[in-house]
């Protein structure tokens, strides 16, 4: 349905987007993850119109969309602090969007009530913005996006200012509604929870790229770039020399290179270093390898101990070591591109 | 203390030491106070009350006074909405663009539109009659205009101009200052939403500035409302406004018991726009919020024509009238004398050469010189009058008591009565006392005082007493302490409220003319003089007189602006 092909866009005389490509399709919600300031909230801003791309086209239904203002995309934005109307009350806020294209009052009456009822608001209306909570005002903003039905959804960090508790409670709700309403929906955020739990396939956006795309699965499993294995905190990621005879050389000793790209002697590589399952969730045919390093600092941390060991490496144990003691580690290696 | 209290055994012993320390304290309050207080009872609520009595009087009460005031007052009405609609046609554009765009030269032009605002009347007055007037560059350019220039339409149309001339930059700052306060966010999402840009305005954007709109109507009205010195420099006697209508009936159609009648109305509007205003602002404030910097370059081809062709009409409208009274004052148009034959068009130091010379001869006549002097000497003691009352009063309203929650609305009870009326309840109080040359300074000194106090006050405020006790620990004495502390602080402020001071006795028009002795003028009161009198030499000095008015002014107003310590935001 949503197409986007090949945006560029420049901030501050900076690149900010660098060729970005993607399409959402029907029922399909995808989750733009990028660190702030990754040019994630740039690229809503652009879709819904209220800002051009220096070049690329956004397409809905095969139709280029360059020359359609905002107001005549029927795409809903949910944004981060809100932007709920402060001199309207909540109906007010959720009927606007229904009041603009003309609908008549007995459609707006029951559409609102519609609405009020899926994010479990009934009586609200008359209340004012300012005298509800922070989830209460993020409801309302999604319902007056939900209401004039539009043909795209965009959430731009929606639940960025809430906390916790607030948030996987109304995280778990929006998918719900997602699920229900049909509606393919656009998600950026720069939290991996609420990217993994909400998205049907995940895009990485990283120094103005997208660099990777694939369902939730597939991108944990194999993030392939050392960016996005960090940026998931999927472990610890330390540099190599590619050696003779597909082995890799690090400073914590030399590993296999068991990789599906073809490596050259002399090249760098990144390599994911994950802590070995403990038996139990060993699977057969893990290759257990081990790493040696001089423990530097102990954290207790309830029922095990972080280990941080030379160069900023992380394990956890359930015994607690000596500062200063050299310690073997089981662990997973696994080369990113 | 309550080691102190418990050794007074005997209650009565305690209750006298109480009463004692808030005898004290009472006491040195009223001490504060009294100088102010008796400054304000003498000069301010005497004269008020002999205006109440005298208006009350039934010489006043009768019908022809009403019929008068009734269509004195529609005429008031009708220019100052007419004057605020103009304002409003030229300031919302002009909010918007330095709202929402940047351009080379923005701050030079903001500067530029706030400048008029602080400038005397007599120069704005004599700046459009250099540029529009009937001895001005547009009919010595466009001579076969002149004849129009002298119908009362035109002079309608000029008093018109240079109340727009004076009052845009509130539009500008409160108006402007309420947009660029917008979340950029709620246009965002209105447009996604389905609305366009014209139901965005109506639908979030004007709703939004509501408060704000109102607060700079009500502002630019009451402006307009009460001005004197450009309907009077500007108009002739053709328009009467309440203002000019309380001169009229003091000095040229005297009347004292009508004129009084209408100085109570006046003050009875003011102060219910005062009131009006205060609410409204209170709202803005409440609305107020981090600014966000919406402002960009003009991108589309239409924002692009706005923005130059804004540019170009404000720096035409807010430059053209201050270039040309400099160029006038510089430049022969006309006959020295009205003779006839040939004129020596051409540049000439002439006006300002013949300010210095008395070439009547006259007793009564006045070198234009003495008038400078006579102004400065007048701005000197204003300064020193002000700030002599205004640091006790700002020194005790800086730590507020309830003496002060009472008494703070009353000091600054004479910003709503005009300078007009001050002149007029003078006149009733002091009659042939007048003679003296200490009133024009005195009436003066009530116009500035409560700007004063308003400079002096948060500086005062902003000095924490650990400071002071800091000092004292460390071994200064209270006079070392008020020179290492609060001095350096308060030089600043001090500065900053005596310039303004200064400036305000200097362009000072209403209440000096109806105090000032013949003997005495201002430089004002000879500009008006030599505005009404015919001939080229006459007209030049006027403009020379004008001129350098103008630019004392603007070196006060560059002061005050470097003192600021910071931007107080709204008027």
């Amino acid at each position: 349905m949503l197409e986007v092909r090949d945006i560029f866009k420049t901030y501050d005389n900076k690149p900010l987007l660098r060729g970005i490509s993607f399409s959402v399709s029907k029922g399909e919600t995808i989750c733009l993850l990028g660190a702030s300031g990754s040019g994630k909230s740039t690229l809503l801003r652009m879709i819904a119109g209220l800002e051009l791309p220096e070049s690329g086209h956004i397409l809905f239904n095969k139709l280029d969309l360059a020359q359609t203002p905002p107001h005549a995309r029927d795409f809903g934005l949910v944004f981060q602090d809100y932007g709920l109307f402060p001199h309207l009350n909540i109906f007010d806020n959720v009927a606007f969007g229904l009041k603009m294209r003309n609908v008549s009052i007995n459609k707006i009456n029951s559409r609102v009530a519609e609405m009020m009822d899926l994010v479990n608001l009934q009586g609200f209306e008359t209340r004012k913005v300012t005298d509800l909570s922070g989830g209460e005002q993020q409801r309302v903003a999604l319902a007056r996006a939900l209401a004039p039905q539009p043909r795209l959804l965009m959430f731009d960090e929606p639940l960025g200012a809430l906390d916790k508790s607030l948030k996987e409670d109304l995280l778990n709700q929006l998918r719900a509604i997602l699920h229900k309403t049909k509606i393919p929906a656009i998600y950026v955020t720069h939290d991996q929870e609420e990217a993994f739990t909400i998205a049907d396939r995940i895009l990485l956006l990283h120094d103005g790229k997208i660099i990777r795309d694939g369902t939730p699965d597939d991108v944990w499993k194999n993030p392939n770039f050392a960016w996005a294995a960090r940026m998931l905190g999927m472990g610890n990621v330390i540099e190599g020399v590619v050696a003779s005879g597909d082995k890799v050389k690090t400073e914590y000793g030399t590993f296999p290179l068991n990789c599906r790209h073809k490596h050259t002697k002399g090249e760098n590589v990144s390599l994911l270093v994950q802590q070995s399952p403990s038996p139990e969730k060993s699977r057969v045919g893990d290759q257990g390898q081990e790493i040696n390093f001089k423990v530097e600092d102990v954290l207790f941390n309830r029922d095990q101990f972080e280990i941080r060991g030379r160069g900023g490496l992380i394990f956890h144990l359930r015994d607690a070591p000596k500062i200063g003691q050299i310690i073997r580690v089981k662990v997973q290696v696994q080369c990113l591109a | 203390m309550r080691i102190n209290f418990l050794n007074h055994r005997d209650p009565e012993t305690l209750r006298k030491s109480i009463l004692r320390a808030f005898a004290s304290l009472w006491s040195s309050r009223l001490l504060i106070w009294s100088a102010p207080f008796l400054f304000l009872l003498l000069f301010f609520f005497r004269p008020l009350s002999k205006i109440l009595m005298l208006a009350f009087n039934t010489t006043a009460l009768t019908r022809a006074n009403f019929q008068l005031i009734l269509s004195t007052l529609s005429f008031t009405f009708y220019q100052a909405s007419l004057s605020a609609i103009l304002t409003f046609i030229l300031g919302i554009p002009s909010a918007i663009l330095f709202a929402r765009f940047n351009f080379f030269g923005k701050p030079l032009l903001r500067a530029l539109t706030a400048v008029p605002f602080m400038l005397p009347t007599v120069v704005v007055a004599s700046s459009f009659n250099a540029l529009l007037g009937t001895r001005g560059w547009f009919s010595f350019l466009f001579p076969l205009s002149a004849s129009q220039t002298s119908t009362p339409i035109f002079h309608f149309l000029l008093i018109l101009l240079a109340h727009v001339f004076y009052n845009t930059t509130i539009v500008i700052r409160i108006v402007g200052n309420a947009l660029s306060r917008l979340d950029p966010k709620l246009e965002g999402a209105a447009r996604s939403l389905g609305a366009d840009s014209l139901r965005v305005w109506r639908h979030i954007t004007l709703p939004l500035l509501r408060p704000s709109l109102f607060a700079a109507a009500l502002l630019v009205f009451m402006f307009d409302f009460t001005s004197f010195g450009v309907i009077l420099l500007l108009g002739g006697s053709n328009f009467s406004t309440l203002e000019v209508e309380i001169y009229l009936r003091v000095l040229k159609l005297p009347n004292l018991p009508l004129a009084a009648l209408l100085s109570i109305i006046q003050l009875l509007f003011t102060l219910i726009f005062s009131i009006l205003y205060t609410r409204i602002i209170n709202q803005v404030a409440t609305q107020t919020a981090p600014r966000f910097s919406t402002s960009r370059p003009p991108k589309p081809i239409r924002e692009k024509i706005f923005v130059a062709s804004f540019i170009i009409l404000l720096s035409s409208f807010f430059f053209l009238p201050l270039v040309s009274l400099p160029l006038r004052s510089v430049t022969r148009l006309e006959a020295d004398r009205g003779q006839r034959g040939e004129v020596q068009y051409g540049l000439t130091t002439d006006y300002y050469q013949e300010l210095f010379i008395n070439r009547r001869g006259s007793l009564f006549y006045v070198p234009p010189m003495q008038a400078a002097f006579n102004s400065l000497a007048y701005a000197g003691l204003t300064v020193l009058f002000s700030l002599g009352l205004g640091y006790p009063a700002a020194y005790a309203l800086a730590k507020p008591t309830r003496l002060e929650k009472f008494l703070d609305p009353i000091i600054m009870l004479p910003l709503g009565a005009s300078a007009v009326m001050l002149g007029l309840g003078f006149i009733l109080s002091f009659g042939r006392a007048l003679a003296l040359p200490w009133f024009v300074p005195i009436a003066h000194t009530l116009v500035a005082l409560p700007f004063v106090i308003r400079t002096l006050q948060p500086a005062l405020a902003s000095i924490p007493e650990r400071l002071r006790q800091a000092a004292a620990t460390l071994g200064a004495s209270p006079f070392r302490v008020w020179q290492t502390v609060d001095f350096p602080i308060l030089s600043r402020a001090t500065l900053s409220a005596a310039t303004f001071a200064f400036t305000v006795s200097l362009g000072e028009f209403g209440a000096t003319l109806l105090l000032t002795r013949p003997e005495y003028p201002t430089i004002p009161i000879a500009i008006q003089r030599f505005l009404s009198q015919p001939g080229g030499l006459n007209y030049g000095q006027a403009m020379a007189m004008a001129t350098l008015l103008m630019l004392l002014t603007t070196l006060a107003i560059l002061v005050i602006e470097k003192l600021r310590l910071s931007d107080s935001g709204e008027f």
